[in-house]
């Protein structure tokens, strides 16, 4: 179940030598998390200080830039100083709920991670559902939000969650018939075969006019998946003060915050995985060097991070009746005509093949 | 609850929040009290006072020059234009001549303030509409505003620039050279203003149909400046009762008819063009003459009433001073835009969303020390 | 229209019923029988019940007495001659003896101004009409009005403390209020 590269298969052997088949793999599967969950928490921060650079950069400032070379260590000294905090809460909140919220939403933004292939034989969790599987994890984050904005006693708070989900269901919608669209060309749910594939072109290339029409669906609803602006209904500072997590501190808040970085980073590599070829390079240039494919991952992921850091740092916010007309009166209607022209254009076989 | 037939079952509640007096979108600690159905606004009351100082009651203890600095504090974005209007009080109670270069120079005075209290405005808008980028840009050209102020009168919020008689000082030798170049550049900045905001779709769906005030409501609602502008009423104080140099320029009163929160944006998206105009006509003419001419030490005005309208960057700014012939006021009213302009948001804000409520507070333009005074 | 012809037409529209008319025609009186007893006896000059004075101010002033204020005001305001539909400026004003408010008045097509004083004795329970429900605007004013100078105004629709709180005691703009702990007095 558990492809790794050669250097798990030698830890994985050298495991099974001192111990046991399921202890070995029991222990194989407690480090990969704990790599995961290592690689992932630095990635965060990492990307929080990517989005206050880039931020800066379209608001002519500077940015953190002290903090270690070029300001690498700042959201680490961020997150030290959210560990030290106190954590308040609100007086009559709903304790277990309130403590459990952060943990759902940070919980499934990593979940989500297990399944991404970040090259060849970089997968920690390939199964044959692996779409089907991101798309009903990252809906799942949506839970926390309401629980946290629910159980904090606090009328911002809850309506910013409730904002949330109403956002988060009706979205849904749109990334799952968007990914619905491509699958048509692939025939597969499993990501690793989705990637194979793509050897023959990028699916943004074999669909052209579907797919791009797809992926465009794609990028607003996955912006609107993660609530960043322009569909930042649930934080809203200017209308909402934080939204739901405003009775949050220290480091329950960290999560909410960090989550937020993660799951713009998967929407991102879904889109990179489904629309770009994954980690296959370019005209396959770097085909021979397999572990380079991580670099064309991250570097394709990267960009349409930016994408999305470009839509909110640019875009005023939408109202939420605004918000819910745009999906149900035009995102949705278009996506299920795009279906129907993904099905012509696979069955008359129109698809561009490299 | 009266129940029609459509909605047996569905019964929604309102409730009520507490909007401010800390909150973002309030720009100081206005506080409203909000009742809401679901995310419609019902019913919305400001309460005041968070920050009253009672200038008023100051002012009748202070001499005519104190005054002067008080105003400073209430609308602080158009400082120098609360100063004139309290100077201009004085000098007309007591008929002073004051020469034409400290006319000039006020009126130039004034409308870099307005622009620059716009181009705050311009910023802090987007960022209530969600654009945050907005707040950058603005500020950015705001600076050049304030770095030439500090260059001629040393402060860069609270100015104290005009006294009774004239100005504190005369103006720095680099004035007229930066000014224009601050003209120059500011000429290629509204564009970028409407490039990045005015004409984005979702702005246009922000704002449009968004908080409808009509002629007749903002004439009965005592809306001034932008706010009255937009819905089609002329009442540019600049236009009707002139002052300063005011009288020597050209001008075109930004009037829009739509009365929406569009329209109030666009109107002072216009009063930039129109303040760079007024500027650019007098900066050329700048007269040579007596920067200030001596007053008396102790100011005592006449006895009687002395009215003075004068146009802010927010609206009509009225100095209502009644003098018994003392060194102080005996009564001294400012009648300050801010405060008319918010009572009628209760009555444009019912019936919109959150959002349509933060919208049109922005271009209501509010400046809590303006209303608590 | 100039001050002379404003004075004319607003000081026809309540004549002083103590001097004795003939052949004036009367249009929107809005007497009263008690106003009989408000007409001062050292008045027998003036033809109205309206004082008219310009001294001392840039505007023509018109002082009413209480008890015909809205009266006058909503005159002012629907009167096609006069129509000042719009209320600059009210200002609660401590006269000593007297408490009362100023009225800034301007029409917005003809382009003159007005200026109304209303005065009351009573400084123990001072009330006036409102002029709420003929200008929107002096809802605002009037309730910072009552704030600071106690003046209750009749048929205010939400007649409550505006900057105060509920519990400040006195009215602080008038000039007879003490306040030795909070007040800077020199």
């Amino acid at each position: 179940m558990t492809k790794a590269l050669s250097i798990t298969k030698g830890i994985h052997d050298w495991l099974s030598s001192i111990m046991s088949e399921n202890a070995a793999n029991f222990v194989e599967m407690v480090l990969i998390a704990l790599v995961y969950l290592g690689i992932f928490a630095i990635a965060g921060l990492f990307l929080v200080l990517i989005e206050r650079r880039v931020a800066a950069w379209f608001q002519l400032r500077v940015g953190p830039n002290r903090v270690g070379f070029q300001g690498l260590l700042q959201t680490m000294a961020d997150a030290l100083k959210l560990l030290s905090k106190e954590l308040t809460g609100t007086e009559k909140a709903d304790k277990f709920l309130y403590n459990l919220a952060p943990y759902f939403v940070i919980v499934t933004s990593l979940m989500a991670l297990a399944v991404i292939p970040f090259t060849q034989e970089f997968q920690a969790f390939d199964i044959n559902i692996g779409i089907l599987f991101l798309i009903a994890i990252s809906s799942i984050g949506v839970i926390g939000i309401l629980l946290g904005g629910w159980s904090s006693n606090n009328k911002f708070a809850l309506i910013g969650a409730m904002r949330s989900g109403v956002q988060t269901i009706s979205y849904e919608l749109s990334v799952g018939l968007s990914l619905l669209t491509m699958i048509l060309i692939t025939g597969t749910l499993q990501l690793s075969e989705i990637i194979e594939v793509q050897k023959n072109g990028w699916l943004i290339v074999q669909g052209h006019i579907p797919a791009i029409i797809a992926f465009m669906i794609f990028m607003i609803a996955g912006t609107a998946e993660t609530n960043r602006a322009p569909f930042d209904m649930a934080e809203a500072e200017s209308e909402l003060g934080a939204g739901f997590h405003t009775e949050y501190s220290g480091m329950k808040f960290a999560y909410f915050f960090l989550a937020e970085f993660i799951n713009m980073f998967i929407i991102a590599a879904i889109a990179t995985t489904v629309f770009f070829g994954g980690w296959l390079s370019p005209f396959g240039i770097t085909e021979s060097i397999p572990l380079l494919g991580v670099f064309w991952f991250l570097a394709k992921t990267m960009f349409l991070v930016f994408l999305m850091m470009w839509f909110r740092w640019t875009f005023p916010r939408l109202r939420v009746d605004q918000l819910l007309t745009l999906e149900w009166k035009y995102l949705l209607p278009l996506n299920l005509m795009n279906i129907v022209l993904m099905a012509l254009i696979v069955w008359l076989n129109l698809i561009i093949k490299l | 609850m009266e129940e029609t037939p459509t909605e047996t079952n569905f019964k929604s509640e309102e409730y009520f929040i507490n909007m401010g007096p800390q909150h973002p979108a309030t720009h100081g600690v206005l506080r409203l009290l909000l009742t809401i159905d679901g995310e419609i606004i019902k019913k919305v009351e400001p309460d005041l006072g968070y920050i009253h100082r009672s200038i008023e009651k100051m002012c009748e203890r202070d001499s005519y020059q104190q005054i002067v600095h008080l105003t400073d504090r209430m609308d602080y974005l158009s400082s120098n234009i609360n100063n004139e209007a309290v100077c201009l009080t004085v000098e007309n109670a007591l008929q002073m001549e004051i020469p034409e270069r400290v006319k000039v120079i006020r009126t130039i005075i004034g409308e870099l303030t307005r622009i620059s209290s716009h181009c705050l405005w311009w910023g802090v808008m987007g960022m209530d509409v969600g654009a945050l980028t907005t707040y950058f840009y603005g500020f950015r050209d705001r600076e050049l505003i304030n770095d030439i102020f500090e260059e001629t009168c040393g402060a860069r919020l609270t100015m104290n620039y005009n006294v009774p008689g004239g100005l504190m000082f005369d103006i720095h030798s680099n004035f007229v050279r930066r000014v224009k170049e601050f003209i120059a550049h500011f000429k290629t900045k509204i564009p970028e203003y409407d490039r990045l905001l005015t004409d984005n779709v979702i702005f246009h769906k922000r704002t449009k149909g968004v908080g409808i005030l009509t002629k007749e409501d903002a004439i009965s609602f005592g809306a001034s400046g932008p706010v009255g502008r937009a819905s089609g009423y002329s009442c540019d104080v600049r236009k009707h009762h002139p002052y300063s140099a005011l009288e020597k320029v050209t001008f075109n009163e930004a009037l829009k008819t739509e009365g929406d929160t569009f329209a109030r944006y666009q109107v002072r998206i216009q009063e930039m063009w129109e303040s760079l105009s007024i500027v650019e006509q007098l900066i050329d003419n700048i007269p040579e003459g007596e920067y200030r001419i001596a007053t008396k030490a102790v100011i005592k005005l006449p006895k009687g009433e002395f009215y003075q309208r004068v146009e802010t960057a927010r609206g009509e700014l009225g100095v209502y001073v009644i003098s018994t012939g003392t060194k102080s006021p005996y009564r001294l009213k400012f009648r300050s835009p801010g405060f008319s302009n918010l009572s009628l948001l209760s009555h444009i804000a019912v019936g919109g969303k959150i959002g349509d409520l933060v919208a049109t507070m922005a271009t209501l333009d509010l400046v809590i020390p303006d209303i608590d005074r | 229209m100039t001050n002379e012809a404003l004075q004319e037409l607003i000081g026809s529209w309540f004549p002083n019923p103590n001097i004795e008319k003939t052949s004036e025609a009367i249009e929107g009186s809005e007497n009263e029988e008690g106003s009989e007893e408000k007409a001062l006896p050292q008045e027998p000059i003036n033809p109205s019940l309206l004082e008219f004075t310009e001294e001392g101010s840039q505007f023509l002033n018109i002082l009413v007495g209480p008890e015909h204020l809205h009266a006058l005001m909503s005159q002012l305001k629907s009167n096609t001659e006069t129509s000042f539909d719009y209320l600059f400026c009210l200002s609660g004003v401590d006269w000593g003896a007297e408490l009362g408010v100023v009225f800034h008045l301007e029409s917005t097509t003809h382009r003159h101004t007005i200026v109304v004083k209303v005065k009351t004795l009573d400084r123990e329970n001072p009330t006036l009409d409102t002029v709420s429900n003929i200008w929107a605007t002096a809802e605002f004013h009037e309730r910072e009005v009552f704030d600071f100078f106690g003046i209750t105004f009749t048929n205010h629709p939400n007649l409550k403390r505006l900057f105060l709180t509920d519990e400040w005691e006195g009215f602080p703009l008038r000039k007879d209020y003490t306040d030795e702990i909070n007040m800077v007095i020199k």
